[in-house]
């Protein structure tokens, strides 16, 4: 702001001082400012996006294909696709994007359902109707960290509250640390938690935007409330649900937070049992100092959800058609 | 550092958060009956959603029984489910412990300073690209709506070797200044300033000779506020609970609350309670905002979407 506040008072001759021989100049001047002006607004934002948003991804590639360690980043040396190679080769490579898939679909599938069946209910006339959307996005408050801590402990193996609660209805305490199946479910449920409120209410803005009339001529035509469902709110409903689609999955693919502090380990458990790719990554560079290497891995994240993302648009595309052919 | 987007919602981006009451959609209470719609929600509704609540606020009750109780109280079966007694003991304890205190302190300044400076640098280019003409606007605003798609772990490695060549590791500023980058933010604004700013307002007061810096500031901001307003909460809420780039960034002599809370979690304190009675201490502040901003919270998440 000072900025261009500054700037503004350079001219000579401010405008309104009346006829002189300096009156045409400052006029060309002032024209010229108009023009430049607009780029001295977004000057602020896009230093510091050229900088620290859009350099480093470009610069990622360029890196993937270089050995680069930690302590010495300086210091970069010709790999070509080794990097790759490498970590294609690697068993926990492949364990970690096996499990990154299972506790994208683990997570997202039951999230999004939930949110879909909330959003319906907190579409009706409710009492207390802001209070509820307020609460139910509470978990959206807090951080991976606080829930995951919290959740480790609820998680427990001896003396978590969950087990101690399938202990009263005669079910035998689950691991949920060492168990594949179990510590991916307790390591979803974290995340379920923490979005489905959030997506709950992004379906309600969605909904609220379906004109009623619609409604009206489905109920004529002797529509039940389930088909009116299926039928009006769902297809209205279409490019939110596409949207909260695109970002869950690109949320799951980067899910790195939950499964790093669900026991503390960078490794994703004992036998790597729920390590995600950008858990993966971080131990990679952060852990082993391989930063080439785990540049290599964000790109494999990145074709992954350009891969994921296409096909969703994909399916949407054409499942789009087919119902306008119907 | 963090992945934002909005949703196809996004044109109502300008409406009050106080969105309108909900169309007459509804259940009929009880059986088919008469032709006329109740449009309220039955017994059944308030049950599942009373049940949805109670999920959504255990975690937190839980965590205040748990922060007010001794370790050897969590070992105990059955399980106590009322606060104890041990709050401020176990308070005290973080704070000697893991220096929370100066997490807290740490992450209050870099939350500001990111909301703030996001907030000021987001309007300026908000205004510019709803308001002002000028060569390659729409390339360049297609270009940071773009990235809005990319993760923030592709570009974190580079990121991580800039600020290691700065000498910035460990230091505050190398999680405030990629924090102010936030191209959900411009749209944001953007879209906000689209919709509430009409032109004609812009170009009286052109006529009336004022310059656009003049403009801006005493007709842009008063009408952006609630904008403002509402990205400066969620840019708050995002960068006290960013996770990822503050891990890389900061270590343990000059953590941020969620790097603190890391290393509790880590092992580096061995007794549960005190673990969640730090947990509790970070979560308390955002849970302030969201308690006294809730509903404005609720509104923006509703006309545009943050994700974190």
């Amino acid at each position: 702001m000072s900025l261009t506040a500054t700037a503004k008072a350079g001219p000579p001759s401010p405008a309104g001082t009346g006829p002189g021989p300096d009156d045409g100049r400052a006029a060309t001047l002032r024209r010229t400012w108009r023009k430049a002006s607009p780029y001295a607004y977004i000057a602020p934002f896009f230093t510091l996006f050229l900088a620290f948003g859009l350099f480093p991804l470009l610069y990622t590639a360029f890196v993937s294909l270089y050995r680069v360690e930690l302590q010495t980043s300086g210091e970069m040396e010709w790999r070509g696709i080794a990097n790759y190679t490498a970590l294609f080769t690697d068993e926990y490579f492949w364990i970690s994007l096996r499990n990154t898939f299972t506790i994208g679909v683990l997570s997202t599938v039951p999230q999004l359902a939930m949110a879909l069946g909330l959003a319906h209910l907190l579409n009706y006339k409710l009492r207390g109707r802001t209070f509820i959307r307020t609460a139910i996005l509470l978990p959206y408050a807090t951080s991976v960290a606080a829930a995951t801590l919290v959740f480790a402990q609820l998680f427990g193996r001896d003396f978590g509250l969950i087990n101690y609660a399938i202990g009263l209805v005669g079910l035998d305490p689950v691991d949920w640390q060492t168990g594949t199946v179990a510590s991916q479910i307790a390591v979803s449920s974290i995340v379920v938690w923490r979005w489905t409120g959030y997506n709950a209410l992004i379906y309600l803005a969605g909904m609220q935007s379906i004109p009623h009339e619609l409604y009206e001529a489905a109920e004529m035509d002797g529509a039940s409330r389930w088909r009116q469902f299926i039928h009006v709110t769902l297809p209205g409903l279409r490019p939110t649900i596409i949207f909260t689609v695109i970002i869950s999955t690109i949320g799951a693919t980067q899910l790195f937070g939950e499964p790093l502090l669900f026991e503390g380990s960078i490794s994703g458990g004992i036998s790597h049992q729920y390590q995600t790719l950008g858990l993966y990554m971080y131990e990679q560079g952060w852990g082993f100092f391989h930063l080439g290497r785990a540049a290599a891995i964000a790109w494999v994240m990145f074709v992954l959800i350009v891969v994921l993302v296409g096909a969703n648009a994909l399916i949407a595309r054409r499942r789009a058609r087919k119902e306008a052919g119907r | 550092m963090t992945a934002l987007a909005a949703p196809p919602t996004a044109p109502e981006a300008g409406r009050p958060p106080q969105d309108p009451p909900p169309g007459g959609r509804g259940r009929r209470r009880g059986r088919k009956g008469g032709a006329g719609r109740t449009m309220k929600g039955g017994w059944l509704s308030y049950l599942i959603l009373g049940f949805a609540l109670l999920i959504s606020a255990f975690p937190f009750y839980w965590t205040i029984v748990t922060a007010s109780r001794s370790n050897a109280d969590m070992a105990k079966v059955p399980p106590s489910l009322l606060p104890g007694p041990n709050l401020i003991r176990n308070f005290e304890q973080v704070l000697e412990e893991a220096d929370i205190g100066k997490a807290l302190l740490n992450s209050l300044i870099v939350s500001s300073s990111i909301t703030i400076g996001t907030v000021l640098c987001c309007t300026l280019a908000g205004f510019a690209f709803a308001k002002l003409k000028f060569k390659g606007r729409g390339a360049l605003l297609t270009l940071t709506i773009g990235t809005m798609m990319i993760p923030p772990q592709l570009g974190v490695i580079p990121l991580f070797m800039l600020i290691a060549k700065l000498e910035w590791v460990n230091q505050l500023q190398a999680v405030i200044l990629p924090g102010l980058v936030s191209a959900f933010g411009v749209f944001f604004m953007r879209q906000y300033l689209v919709q509430s700013l009409p032109d004609e307002l812009i170009e009286a007061a052109r006529v009336d000779g004022a310059s656009t810096a003049r403009i801006f500031w005493s007709i842009v901001i008063p009408i952006a506020r609630p904008g403002m307003a509402v990205l400066g909460m969620l840019t708050f809420m995002t960068a006290w609970n960013d996770f990822f780039w503050p891990i890389i960034a900061l270590s343990s002599q000059e953590p941020t609350v969620q790097v603190a809370l890391r290393q509790l979690g880590g092992g580096y304190v061995n007794d549960q309670s005190v673990i969640m009675a730090g947990t509790l201490l970070g979560t308390l502040p955002v849970l302030l905002v969201f308690g006294l901003l809730g509903r404005q919270i609720v509104g923006g998440i509703m006309q545009g979407a943050v994700k974190g």
